[in-house]
């Protein structure tokens, strides 16, 4: 028997902020290897639901496993990458020191970093196409050059699962064509699922979508979607690109 | 200022008042960028002026009021530090409550010490002319703990104040470091009030950082630019105080002030100005 490796398993997840429902019931399996992308209104708990896969909030009710384990501790195989716009632009920091952030352990004590994690950073830097922005000022960069800084960073810890918040929300069609390019690339190497309120792309480019608004209703492009998710494709991919 | 460096060689303490003036640059320009990166502060003038509390209490059971001050930082950095934590939305209303409440009970409590002693004034505006060797001992080893910290959670403290999503990610004791930091903080306040006074103890915190952000974007150079800039504000400051018999803590604070302004109008002003004429010319030949 071939035993299928599960990334995420979610079985009948609810989180609540204070009495506000914001996510109900929510049932996912994501196979390793796959690419998930979740799509939904702002405010459908797309954050949320990602926060909880990281296991910085503990679901209400209902349980997660990454890699068959508790989220807290399959924290080492996540690499993360935040929507750009959390970031501080003045902040004094470099395009370099961000992806070697990716390197951060509890235990780096003391300022300097070894030999092998800057070997490691500029490996990430290069699969990404930044090598040459190492020493510019991060809040410097364009808005696709950040993307890919912060996709370096998560990949410089050499994740299995890859989670991204909004990759493409602050950078122009072009460029986000590029980034969608540069993840399928690395989903050869790592599970991804990413969130996004960029309907229309996700619907012609991904094989597996699921779309979140407090409940998860899944949509298989390639065919076997139930009727519901169809409906809410259909109609809203052509109003919502670029939104 | 000819006269200032003839008494500087004569009096002792003046050499000690310079000296404090060394510690505590060294004290606000690597806290105080942290308070500039990580825009906390409002949260470091809330400890300030809370330790005006414990200075209080300090004097009332006949202690020695630096301790008072030290322990009242601490408090004061913890209480906040868990409350930015736990919430997050009610956070500055808590922040200002504990801003006043601190300056009432040391109020009280002063006026409840028999023989109302005129040493407020010192800790409330600062008087780095009065700086004993005892009192630099204290301010070396306060410096000592601030530094050795730093540099031992220096690339945490900077995830953390970065992106603290990530910290968590990453496994790192967000909640920990966080109010770790703010415990330099309150350290680098309770220094910092023998030099300016606890009223104006943010201008130095938050102005020599503020400018050497201006000028360079590698934290660790900001910090050693920021130290630089605050010993040169302190001693102008302390050198025209004496020149003119101003206030010493003030005439700091006032320096410190020119030099953000300046530095200021030099970044961001002047590259306006000149981008202006270039225009000009080319619409006008």
């Amino acid at each position: 028997m071939i035993q299928v490796v599960k990334a995420i398993e979610l079985h009948r997840v609810s989180f609540a902020y204070e009495d506000r429902l914001i996510l109900e019931e929510l049932s996912l399996t994501v196979g390793a290897g796959d690419f998930l992308a979740i799509v939904g209104p702002n405010g459908g708990g797309k954050t949320t639901l990602l926060r909880l896969l990281m296991g910085s909030l503990e679901p209400g009710q209902g349980e997660i496993k990454i890699f068959n384990q508790p989220p807290r501790k399959a924290r080492r195989l996540i690499g993360y990458v935040p929507q750009q716009t959390v970031l501080d632009r003045d902040f004094p920091v470099t395009a370099l020191e961000v992806v070697l952030m990716g390197r951060l352990a509890p235990n780096s004590l003391f300022p300097g970093y070894q030999k092998k994690d800057y070997t490691e950073a500029y490996a990430a830097m290069r699969a990404v196409g930044i090598e040459t922005l190492a020493d510019t000022r991060f809040g410097d960069l364009s808005g696709g050059q950040k993307q890919r800084t912060l996709i370096a960073r998560a990949l410089v810890s050499k994740p299995q699962l890859l989670l991204l918040d909004e990759p493409t929300a602050s950078v122009d069609p072009a460029v986000a064509e590029d980034i969608y390019k540069l993840l399928a690339r690395l989903n050869r190497e790592v599970t991804i699922v990413l969130v996004s309120h960029d309907l229309g792309y996700v619907a012609t480019h991904f094989r597996q979508v699921a779309y979140l608004n407090r409940r998860l209703t899944l949509y298989h492009p390639g065919g076997n979607g139930s009727g519901s998710s169809t409906d809410w494709f259909g109609d809203k991919s052509t109003v919502v690109r670029g939104g | 200022m000819g006269a200032f460096f003839a008494a500087l060689l004569q009096y002792k303490f003046l050499q000690n008042a310079v000296m404090a003036g060394v510690l505590s640059s060294l004290a606000c320009g690597v806290t105080g960028v942290y308070v500039v990166v990580k825009r906390i502060t409002f949260i470091s003038g809330g400890i300030a002026h809370a330790v005006l509390g414990g200075i209080g209490i300090a004097y009332y059971l006949g202690q020695d009021p630096l301790l008072g001050a030290a322990l009242t930082a601490l408090f004061s950095a913890v209480l906040l530090g868990l409350i930015n934590l736990t919430a997050r939305q009610h956070e500055d209303t808590i922040i200002g409550a504990l801003w006043a409440v601190g300056m009432a009970v040391g109020i009280i409590f002063m006026a409840l010490t028999p023989g109302y002693s005129v040493d407020l004034m010192s800790f409330l505006f600062g008087n780095i002319l009065m700086v004993t060797e005892p009192v630099l001992w204290a301010l070396f080893l306060l410096d000592l703990v601030i530094l050795l910290v730093v540099a031992v959670f220096y690339r945490q403290f900077l995830l953390v104040c970065y992106d603290e999503e990530y910290a968590r990610l990453r496994g790192l004791p967000v909640k920990t470091l966080y109010i770790l930091l703010l415990a330099l903080i309150a350290l680098t306040v309770v220094i910092l009030i023998k030099v300016v006074g606890l009223i104006m103890v943010i201008a130095l915190l938050t102005l020599p950082a503020a400018v050497a952000g201006l000028f360079t974007h590698k934290l660790p150079r900001m910090m050693a630019v920021a130290t630089g800039l605050s010993f040169l504000f302190i001693l102008s400051g302390l050198a025209l105080s004496y020149q003119l018999n101003l206030p010493s803590g003030a005439t700091i604070v006032i320096m410190a002030s020119i030099g953000y302004l300046a530095a200021l109008a030099w970044r961001k002003l002047l590259p306006l100005a000149r981008r202006r004429e270039t225009t000009f010319k080319k619409l006008f030949p």
